[in-house]
């Protein structure tokens, strides 16, 4: 861990952060920590940016057009895990990160720890976006705390259920509305010899927005420790109704994101894929031969006439700790996450799901999709959208959490072990990889 | 791709199998039996290595809706070219971009390497002076360090001067290679006998002019060797301009289509162009290999006959 250097810096500490630095002042008032000095600079600014999305410069080029005196420069890379965020952390270290940088959700709670993001609480109309961005991604960037801001929302991944709407008819079967007829459609597909489902055994997220929806949360902060609760009673309910599938043989355990997974929904052997609105894309282009036979309903609920989701993936647009800019890269990251404009291409070059509430009117959000047989799918996320719970909370390490339990998972789909002991597993290692960090945590 | 670092053992393996089928008259005998075990091997070897680009080359030739509806080994239409053409043409030719990028970093780097580890290791061959054990044996160290540990300690030097995310955070790193020093001090001292740099001397070449006129000629193949390794470890280089690079027009080819790789789940038409791109990239190393083959083996030769 380091130890912060400048005063500017402390001013940013996270409560969390407070402590494990070794500073004992008074650090229990949580979510009060100051906002960062958010003046305009004199004169034409130049900002760097980076972001993976590709097509991101040409949206970029848009705003640099109508502002000749904030001109951002983007830089781009593989996606966080695949580089980008450790390269911001060598970055802070190094002191030349980029003013902007593209952050996951589930990524922001490390860097927060590592005093890498700026508080803009404080910039011109940053709290007053608050209400232009859908709750639970305005939660995620403050922590739900006041007064705190650390990035500003960019897209989200509300889930629903994509289906298959020809051969669900053409056998009779109903589509499922909650988890228990969804276990009974899995009854009836696997007579027909197909599978409802394919479980995602290294996708963590996915199962993470199956445990968000059931109303589970993996981590907690009181503003001193870290709480890790991967084995609360909704996780543990989750691993073990999917467990059950999976002994039955009643879902298929392809890894995702393969020729065999894109394969078995080509060919009809799986029928639903309960994910995020952005994969859409994915099963248009990784199963183009079914084009037109799928449809899209709200996810199964686990309480018949409960209105609840998910969420997998979206990202943020932070101001990293040392930006001399604060104020002009407040002003374009707002700008980037609720401008029709920038919105607009964003889901054009990228397929990204906004993060603002306007963003969900889209003219392109509300027409009808072909290839699921033109029906306005997007209307169901943007419901989706607004059932997510804003109290899930990421853990600050990640990365390493993702690892544990997608090991466990792996296992417990050949046989050895079971979903509920990877997250057991996965627990008692993410306490140890936060105590070997020095971040406080309850054991 | 990675594949491919590998062949050099392949083709090894393969001449030193052709030798074992025409066995010298004075050599042991070898049982058919044992013959057959080992062609069965290599065999298997063979196709060990070249089933992966195999498979890179059919799937590359199959349009998007093809690629996973199709025998992942054998044709389907053949799309081969307009796949080549959207993927030059995706995004204002950026792939074009990388590939020049590629060349440049690994040709020009590697013909620098060459000549600085040539030139060391002729000086560590042919003079005597202090501290030459110990330079050696500090080079032989460096042949030890793996490429990777470096790459974060250079980017942290490299911040200091302000140099990340240029041309020289990717060029400069390149133009060390250890193991060149290593191969031509040996090759050095086998190949350029001391009587003719003397000769040289009388007839009034100075050091120079003898290294460039007559000591290169004579170590030509092991300069070849070792061109062509480094050219291959810059290529293939990809975790230093992960680190250091954040300008795409800078990308050499390997992070380009890993950056593409990485972002497949969201833009799933990636994964073509990815497929192409990575065939495409590796024919510049099938050419160079096939190209400076019977220099370069000569040149690993050397070393271990003697």
């Amino acid at each position: 861990m380091r130890i912060t250097k400048r005063a500017a810096t402390v001013a940013l500490l996270t409560a969390a952060t407070v402590a494990l630095t070794g500073c004992s002042t008074a650090a229990s008032t949580g979510g009060s920590a100051d906002a960062a000095d958010c003046a305009p600079s004199d004169g034409k600014v130049n900002l760097t940016f980076t972001s993976w999305i590709p097509g991101i410069e040409d949206v970029v080029d848009v705003w640099n057009k109508a502002n000749p005196d904030i001109q951002v420069a983007v830089q781009t890379g593989p996606n966080g895990n695949g580089g980008t965020y450790a390269n911001f952390f060598n970055q802070l270290e190094a002191g030349n990160a980029p003013d902007l940088g593209q952050i996951e959700y589930d990524a922001l709670p490390n860097f927060r720890v590592q005093d890498g993001l700026m508080n803009l609480a404080s910039c011109d109309g940053v709290m007053d976006a608050k209400s232009d961005f859908v709750d639970w991604t305005w939660g995620q960037v403050s922590f739900n705390e006041d007064d705190s801001v650390y990035a500003i929302p960019q897209d989200s991944g509300p889930m629903a259920m994509f289906y298959r709407a020809d051969l669900f008819a053409a056998n009779n079967i109903a589509i499922p509305t909650t988890w228990d007829e969804f276990a009974t459609a899995a009854e009836q597909v696997r007579a027909t010899g197909s599978y409802i489902t394919n479980f995602s055994q290294s996708d963590i997220n996915q199962f993470a927005g199956l445990v968000w929806q059931a109303g589970g949360t993996w981590f907690g902060n009181d503003g001193t420790d870290w709480n890790v609760d991967l084995t609360g009673d909704e996780s543990i309910k989750v691993a073990d109704y999917w467990q059950d599938l999976i002994d039955r043989d009643l879902v298929s355990t392809q890894p995702p994101w393969t020729t065999e997974w894109d394969n078995a929904y080509n060919t009809g052997a799986a029928w639903t894929w309960n994910s995020a609105a952005w994969g859409a894309n994915s099963i248009a282009s990784g199963a183009p031969d079914t084009a037109g036979k799928w449809a899209v309903a709200a996810s199964p609920q686990w309480e018949a006439g409960d209105e609840a989701s998910g969420n997998w993936g979206g990202s943020s647009t932070a101001v990293f700790t040392g930006s001399k800019h604060p104020y002009e890269a407040a002003q374009f990251a707002l700008w980037l996450n609720s401008s029709s404009e920038s919105l607009t291409m964003l889901n054009e070059s990228a397929n990204l799901y906004p993060a603002a509430k306007d963003g969900l009117d889209l003219p392109v959000l509300k027409e009808g999709v072909e290839f699921y047989g033109n029906q306005p799918i997007y209307d169901v996320f943007a419901k989706a959208s607004g059932e997510v719970s804003s109290d899930f909370v990421w853990g600050p390490t990640m990365t390493q959490t993702y690892n544990d339990v997608s090991d466990g998972f792996k296992a417990a789909v050949s046989g050895n072990g079971t979903l509920a002991e990877a997250l057991t597993t996965g627990q008692s290692a993410t306490i140890k990889a936060l105590q070997a960090q020095s971040i406080p945590v309850k054991e | 791709m990675s594949a491919l670092t590998e062949s050099p053992a392949v083709s090894r393996a393969s001449k030193r199998a052709r030798n074992a089928a025409n066995p010298a008259p004075k050599g042991p005998k070898e049982s058919p039996l044992a013959r057959v075990g080992a062609m069965t091997v290599m065999l298997v070897f063979t196709l060990y290595f070249l089933i992966p680009i195999w498979w890179l080359f059919i799937a590359g030739t199959k349009s998007s809706g093809q690629f996973t509806s199709t025998n992942p080994l054998w044709f389907a239409d053949f799309n081969l070219f307009a796949n080549i053409g959207n993927l030059v043409a995706y995004r204002d030719g950026v792939f074009l971009k990388w590939m020049l990028n590629s060349a440049l970093y690994a040709g020009a780097g590697a013909l620098l390497a060459t000549l600085f580890a040539g030139m060391a290791g002729y000086a560590l061959a042919k003079y005597r002076f202090p501290g030459r054990e110990l330079l050696f044996n500090i080079v032989l160290g460096g042949v030890l360090v793996p490429a990777t540990a470096l790459a974060l300690p250079l980017f942290l030097i490299f911040s200091q001067v302000s140099l990340t995310n240029t041309f020289w955070a990717v060029f400069l790193p390149s133009l060390v290679s250890p193991f060149g020093v290593y191969l031509t001090r040996i090759f050095a001292a086998a190949s350029v006998p001391d009587e003719l740099i003397e000769a040289a001397r009388l007839d009034g070449a100075g050091e120079v002019r003898t290294f460039f006129t007559v000591s290169v000629k004579l170590m030509f193949p092991a300069l070849v060797t070792v061109f062509l390794f480094q050219f291959v470890a810059i290529w293939n280089n990809f975790f230093l301009p992960l680190i250091m690079l954040r300008d795409e027009t800078l990308f050499p080819v390997t992070l380009g289509l890993y950056a593409w790789n990485s972002q497949v789940n969201q833009i799933p038409e990636l994964r073509g162009y990815v497929l192409i791109g990575a065939l495409l990239s590796i024919i510049p190393l099938i050419i160079l290999f096939l190209l400076l083959q019977r220099f370069w083996r000569n040149g690993l030769g050397a070393g271990s006959v003697k």
